[in-house]
C-alpha cells in the first residue's frame, strides 16, 4: 500500500486503492437500478409467455385450428397484407420522401398536416372510415347514388373489397411514419454526389438509381422488414374495420387468436399466436442481425 | 429534381434543389412552372387521402343528428350541440363519459411516470454504470421490442386473470408498462452511450456516488430524452385498444377506445356522438404531438416509435 503511494503519487493513489471497492458498489448500484426492469420482464414477459406455451401444449390444438378452414383464409389474408400491402405502402413512401425533399413553403405546410393519420389514435379515425363505407347512410354509397343514380357495392360485407380497404386503412394510418423516416434517410445524402451527378448531366431518373438508391437500400430493407413485422400485429385495421367478417373471412393472424379467445376456446387462439411465430421469428432474426451489424 | 444545368459553375453551385435565382429566362420560368404542377399533382393528391377521414369525423361532430346523413361535404347548419350531450352525459351511450376520460388520463399518466423511472434507471446501469449482464438484458430488452404486442395479448390476458388483477387499472397500466419499457431503455440507452465518459470520471473524482452522478449528471443531461419517452410511453397507453378491450371490462372500469369500440358493432349507434367523442378523443394526442414536435423528431428518427 504504502509502495502504491509513494510510486504513483499522491493524487492518483486513493483511486486505485478503493477501486474494487469503488466497482462493487457501482455494480450493486447497477443491479439495483436494473432489477425494476427485470421484475416487469419476468412477471409480464417470461411468465406469460411461458404460460401462452403451455396452453398451447396439446398437439390436438393444432390438428383443429388446421382443420378449421377460417385458418386457411386467414394465413392466405396474413400473406396478402404482408406481400402487397407493405411493398405498394413502401413504394409510395419512397416516393413521397422524394416529394417532401423539395423546399416550398407549402410542402412544409403539407408535411405537417401529412403526419396527422399517425398522430392520432387509430380508432376514431377508422370508425370515421368504416362510417362512411357503410351501404346505406355512408358519404360514399350516397356519391355514388347521386353521381351515377345506382346503389354503390356493400363494401366491407365483400371478403375481397374488406381486406383490399383494411389494407388501405393500414397504409393510410402507416405511411407518414415510413416516408418521414425515408425522407431523413434521403436527407442524410451528401448533397456533393447530386451535384457531381448533375454535372456529368444525368436525368432526375438517373439520380435516383446511381446516387439515391444505392444509399438508401439498406434503410429501405430494413424498413421493410420493421414494418412486415408490425403489420402482422396489425390488429386495429383489420378488427375495427370489418370485425374479421364477413363469415370470418377477412381475418389475419394477429385477430384470430382474438376470435377464438371471444369463443372462450383459449387453446385455439394461443396455437393461432403460436402459428404466427413462424412468420414472427424469422423476420425478427434476420432484423436483429441487420441492426446490430 | 434539380433544375439542372450544368453550365457555368455558379450555376451548378445552385442547381441542387434551389429554385432558379435573379432574372430567369423565359424558359427557366416555363420549366419552373412545369415543376410546380408536377409537384402539385402529387401534393393535392396526398392531401385529400390524408384529410378525408379526418375531415369526415369533424364533419360528423358539427352537424346536428339530422344533417349528419345528407351527405352533404359541408354542414348547412354547423353545430356544438353533439358537444353539449356528450359532455353533458346526456345520451345512455356515454353515460360514464367523463369517468372513461378520467380512466384515459390516469392510465396514460401512470404508464408514462413508471415507464420513464424504470427505463432511465435500467438506461443507467446498462450504460454507465457497465451493470454485469447488461448487454444481454438489453438484447432480451430489444427482441420483446420487436415481436408484435398484438400477440402477447392472449397470454397477458390470461397472466392477468392468474395475478387476479382483470378489470383494474393495474392491468392495463403494468400490461402497457411492458410494451413500452424495451423501447424506451433501448433510445434512452443509446441516447446517454453518447454522453462523454469524461463527466463520470470527473464526477467520481469529486467523489461522486453512483446515484449522486444519475441526480446531479444524469438527469439533467438527458432531459429532452426524457421528455420524448415520458411523452412516447403516454401516449401508447392513450391510444391502446386492444389491451383495453381485454383487460378491462364494465362501463365505468373502461377507457375511451373501448367505449367507443363497443358501441361499433350496434346498427343504431349514435354516429354523430360517436364521432364527436372519437374527435375529443383524438384531440389531446394530436396536440401533444405537435407541441413536442422538436422532441420526438429526434427520437423518431433514432428508431422509430412503434405504430
Amino acid at each position: 500500500m504504502s509502495a502504491t503511494l509513494a510510486t504513483t503519487g499522491v493524487g492518483a493513489a486513493p483511486v486505485t486503492a478503493r477501486r474494487p471497492f469503488r466497482l462493487n458498489a457501482w455494480q450493486t448500484w447497477g443491479a439495483i437500478l436494473l432489477a425494476p426492469y427485470l421484475l416487469v420482464f419476468v412477471f409480464f414477459v417470461v411468465y406469460p409467455v411461458g404460460y401462452g406455451l403451455w396452453l398451447a401444449r396439446h398437439p390436438a390444438s393444432y390438428v383443429h385450428l388446421v382443420a378449421d378452414p377460417i385458418f386457411a383464409g386467414t394465413v392466405v389474408n396474413t400473406l396478402i397484407f404482408l406481400i402487397v400491402g407493405i411493398n405498394v405502402k413502401m413504394a409510395i413512401a419512397l416516393f413521397l420522401s422524394g416529394f417532401f425533399t423539395h423546399e416550398r413553403r407549402w410542402i412544409r405546410w403539407l408535411s405537417v398536416l401529412f403526419i396527422l393519420p399517425w398522430a392520432v389514435p387509430s380508432i376514431p379515425t377508422i370508425l370515421s372510415v368504416r362510417f362512411m363505407l357503410n351501404p346505406e347512410w355512408g358519404v360514399v354509397n350516397q356519391l355514388i347514388f347521386r353521381l351515377t343514380a345506382e346503389d354503390g357495392p356493400n363494401w366491407l360485407n365483400d371478403p375481397r373489397l374488406g381486406l383490399t380497404l383494411a389494407i388501405g386503412v393500414h397504409i393510410w394510418k402507416s405511411l407518414p411514419f415510413w416516408t418521414l423516416i425515408l425522407l431523413a434517410g434521403r436527407l442524410s445524402i451528401s448533397a456533393d454526389l447530386y451535384e457531381a451527378a448533375s454535372v456529368d448531366g444525368a436525368s432526375g431518373w438517373q439520380k435516383f438509381t446511381h446516387v439515391t438508391w444505392p444509399s438508401m437500400r439498406a434503410l429501405y430493407v430494413t424498413c421493410t422488414i420493421l414494418s412486415m413485422i408490425w403489420t402482422l400485429g396489425d390488429f386495429n385495421s383489420v378488427y375495427l374495420l370489418t370485425g374479421g367478417g364477413p363469415a370470418d373471412l377477412t381475418h389475419v393472424l394477429a385477430t384470430l387468436g382474438i376470435r377464438y379467445l371471444r369463443l372462450d376456446q383459449v387453446d385455439l387462439s394461443m396455437a393461432a399466436v403460436v402459428c404466427a411465430m413462424p412468420f414472427v421469428l424469422p423476420l425478427v432474426y434476420v432484423l436483429m442481425r441487420r441492426l446490430s451489424k | 429534381m434539380s433544375a439542372g444545368i450544368a453550365g457555368t459553375p455558379a450555376a451548378t453551385a445552385r442547381a441542387l434543389d434551389l429554385p432558379p435565382l435573379r432574372r430567369p429566362g423565359r424558359r427557366d420560368r416555363w420549366r419552373a412552372a412545369g415543376n410546380e404542377a408536377k409537384l402539385l399533382l402529387v401534393g393535392i393528391p396526398v392531401l385529400i387521402w390524408t384529410l378525408i377521414p379526418i375531415y369526415h369525423l369533424v364533419l360528423f361532430a358539427i352537424s346536428p343528428k339530422q344533417d349528419a346523413f345528407s351527405g352533404a361535404l359541408f354542414p348547412a347548419n354547423p353545430t356544438l350541440r353533439n358537444f353539449e350531450i356528450v359532455f353533458g352525459q346526456r345520451h345512455y351511450f356515454q353515460a360514464h363519459f367523463w369517468q372513461q376520460l378520467g380512466n384515459s388520463v390516469l392510465i396514460a399518466f401512470t404508464t408514462g411516470v413508471l415507464t420513464l423511472v424504470i427505463a432511465t434507471s435500467a438506461a443507467f446501469a446498462i450504460s454507465r454504470l457497465k451493470v454485469r449482464g447488461g448487454r444481454t438484458v438489453m438484447n432480451l430488452a430489444l427482441f420483446t421490442y420487436f415481436i408484435p404486442a398484438a400477440f402477447l395479448a392472449v397470454p397477458m390476458y390470461k397472466t392477468m386473470g392468474a395475478y387476479g388483477l382483470l378489470n383494474t387499472k393495474w392491468a392495463l397500466i403494468l400490461a402497457m408498462v411492458t410494451i413500452a419499457s424495451p423501447y424506451a431503455i433501448w433510445v434512452l440507452k443509446q441516447a446517454s452511450d453518447k454522453l462523454p465518459l469524461e463527466l463520470d470520471e470527473a464526477a467520481v473524482m469529486d467523489g461522486a456516488t453512483p446515484m449522486q452522478l444519475f441526480r446531479l449528471v444524469y438527469l439533467p443531461l438527458m432531459a429532452p430524452s426524457l421528455v420524448a419517452i415520458g411523452i412516447y410511453a403516454l401516449l401508447l397507453a392513450w391510444n391502446e385498444y386492444l389491451f383495453a378491450f381485454l383487460l378491462l371490462s364494465g362501463d365505468r372500469d373502461l377507457t375511451l377506445p373501448v367505449a367507443l369500440g363497443n358501441f361499433l358493432a350496434a346498427d343504431d349507434s349514435p354516429w354523430e356522438l360517436l364521432m364527436t367523442t372519437g374527435l375529443i378523443y383524438a384531440l389531446p394526442p394530436a396536440a401533444i404531438y405537435y407541441a413536442f414536435r422538436r422532441y420526438m423528431v429526434g427520437g423518431l428518427t433514432a428508431g422509430a416509435v412503434k405504430s
